[in-house]
């Protein structure tokens, strides 16, 4: 399609205010953080640093960086392991029902989380309770990796499609046993996928709050439900803002580093 | 290992057990539980649960006014939400996937995703800031009091702002596919623009705008956090849902009202499934 010089430059400009649009917030949470008021007053009228030297000594924020570092790494570990099964499954054979398995994978991101959400945390109530196995970490992780196995999945798929198994083959056809087939061959071709699968996993799992509002037991803050408990308070707007601008800032590395892995389609869904 | 690999459906059993049991054990059978404790009741003294069939709280659903208030008003926010996000992101995707160099291409996919990694609740923060009384959209608009505040004004921009990347990324990928010689044969054969848009480009691009509507869609229905941050009083599913888990401690009833978004969703992805959005997530 031609389109005339005047239309494009409608679109550039168009392009232009939707990435100011998405990017001015993002920008402002950066400046505020080194806002001198305590009480958010706009245009700031001096800035410090000392905010950010505060949030550092924060040791509630510290502890729930931790918490979702703990969380986060628990989910990609089982989403690594079961979304790359489901993906061989789904991509090497062909079986009744392979339709409905991958449906199955992506309804846990289809359904709102808060569905997912209050599921675990009425199966916890009534049924795992009764078994004696209170919510707590264990519960935060088996809610993250069940939303996780998706992106996972996804990425493996897509490089399991895109390979083939021409080299499987012709490995096994020069003398290979299965698992030095698998070791030597279909590893190293999977290997990014599975970095950046797991990369997203762990992204989803770090950003996540709904989910883990209602799995998490007592004593369990992830990072957002710590900066969701502290966004109301007065005297900790400060630090909120500090830490929200890190994770602006900490944002761009596994994008970058899902680009560099598995070129420009990795991370192109939330899934 | 060899054995394995000499029986295939062996093979595909021992692939598929564990995740199966996993999504089947873990999610299905979350869900079922869901499905039944809605169907429960909670003793009005004791306010323990009572585990009998009843249908008690769908009756409630069914005839008090506001559950269909909310219900309706959901179903709106989720409705504007995704219609801004087509607006916003067709142009943005095209101009990315069929306007911009190859070059610039690359960096702007990287702008689009950086942000889809921020945060979701930096980002609805940030509005909360944005809109304050007296914040920066108040001074921009040449005092407190002129902005929009808090609200359900505020939520749906929010949300669309927030769902934005993923209804691009799934256009891009669908306009990326499309070649440019279908466009250049178009213009050929006399079609102009619009024509081109309308008979080329829009149905290739109508599995694209279903798969990532049902993101925009789903996360507006469910969503309770950005309306308690910049809702102001706005009423949401999701905000019954928490508050019957929380403050009334009504497990039951909040499970029946999670089941208005399950349907909700199930309806819609049967309706998009044909056509073939699914595989476009």
């Amino acid at each position: 399609m031609t389109l005339s010089g005047p239309a494009r430059w409608a679109l550039r400009v168009f392009m232009g205010v939707g990435l100011t649009f998405i990017y001015v917030p993002l920008l402002l949470v950066l400046v505020n953080s080194f806002n001198g008021d305590r009480t958010f007053a706009w245009p700031p009228h001096d800035l410090t640093t000392r905010w950010w030297a505060a949030a550092w000594e924060n040791d509630g924020a510290r502890q729930a960086l931790i918490t979702s570092v703990r969380a986060g790494l628990g989910a990609t570990v089982i989403a690594l392991v079961l979304g790359t099964m489901v993906a061989f499954a789904v991509q090497r054979f062909a079986f009744f029902g392979r339709d409905t398995v991958s449906l199955l994978i992506v309804l846990p991101i289809a359904l709102p989380g808060i569905v997912t959400g209050i599921a675990l945390d009425s199966a916890w109530r009534s049924v795992m309770g009764d078994l004696g196995i209170g919510k707590g970490m264990f519960s935060v992780i088996v809610g993250h990796a069940t939303f996780c196995v998706v992106t996972v999945y996804n990425n493996v798929l897509a490089r399991l499609r895109r390979t083939g198994t021409n080299l499987e083959d012709a490995s096994a056809d020069l003398g290979a046993s299965p698992s030095q087939t698998f070791r030597f061959v279909t590893f190293p071709l999977i290997r990014s996928a599975l970095l950046a699968g797991g990369l997203l996993a762990f992204a989803l799992s770090f950003d996540e709050i709904i989910v883990t509002t209602f799995t998490a037991g007592p004593g369990v803050t992830t990072l957002p439900i710590w900066i969701f408990n502290n966004l109301f308070r007065p005297n900790q707007a400060p630090i909120v803002n500090v830490v929200a601008a890190v994770l602006i800032v900490l944002s761009v590395i596994p994008v970058w580093l899902a680009q560099r892995l598995a070129g420009p389609e990795a991370g192109a869904s939330r899934t | 290992m060899s054995y394995l690999h000499r029986h295939p459906r062996l093979r595909l059993a021992a692939l598929l057990s564990a995740p199966l049991l996993w999504l089947v054990v873990a999610y299905l059978g979350a869900l079922t539980v869901l499905l039944v404790s809605a169907f429960w009741t909670v003793n009005g003294f004791t306010g323990g649960v009572v585990r009998e069939f009843s249908l008690a709280n769908f009756r409630t659903l069914l005839t008090e006014e506001v559950y269909r208030a909310v219900t309706l008003r959901s179903l709106g926010v989720a409705a504007a939400v995704t219609a801004i996000c087509v607006v916003l992101a067709v142009p943005m995707a095209f101009f990315m996937a069929k306007v911009a160099s190859a070059r610039s291409r690359h960096w702007l996919v990287i702008a689009i995703l950086t942000p889809l990694w921020a945060s979701y609740l930096v980002k609805a923060y940030a509005w909360r800031i944005l809109l304050a009384n007296g914040g920066p959209i108040d001074t921009l608009l040449g005092g407190p009091g002129n902005g929009p505040g808090y609200g359900l004004f505020a939520t749906i921009l929010v949300l669309a702002y927030l769902w934005l990347p993923y209804m691009i990324l799934p256009i891009y990928a669908g306009l990326e596919r499309l070649p440019d010689s279908l466009l250049e044969a178009s213009a050929d054969l006399g079609a102009r623009a619009g024509r081109t848009l309308r008979a080329v480009v829009l149905p290739i691009l109508i599995p694209s705008i279903f798969a990532g509507s049902i993101f925009t869609f789903s996360l507006s229905l469910g969503d309770y956090i950005a309306v308690q941050i910049v809702g102001g009083k706005t009423q949401l599913i999701g905000n019954l849902v928490y508050a019957n888990i929380g403050a009334a401690n009504n497990l039951p009833f909040a499970a029946a009202i999670a089941t208005i978004p399950v349907v909700i969703m199930v309806i819609y992805l049967v309706a998009v499934r044909r056509s073939g959005a699914l595989e476009e997530l």
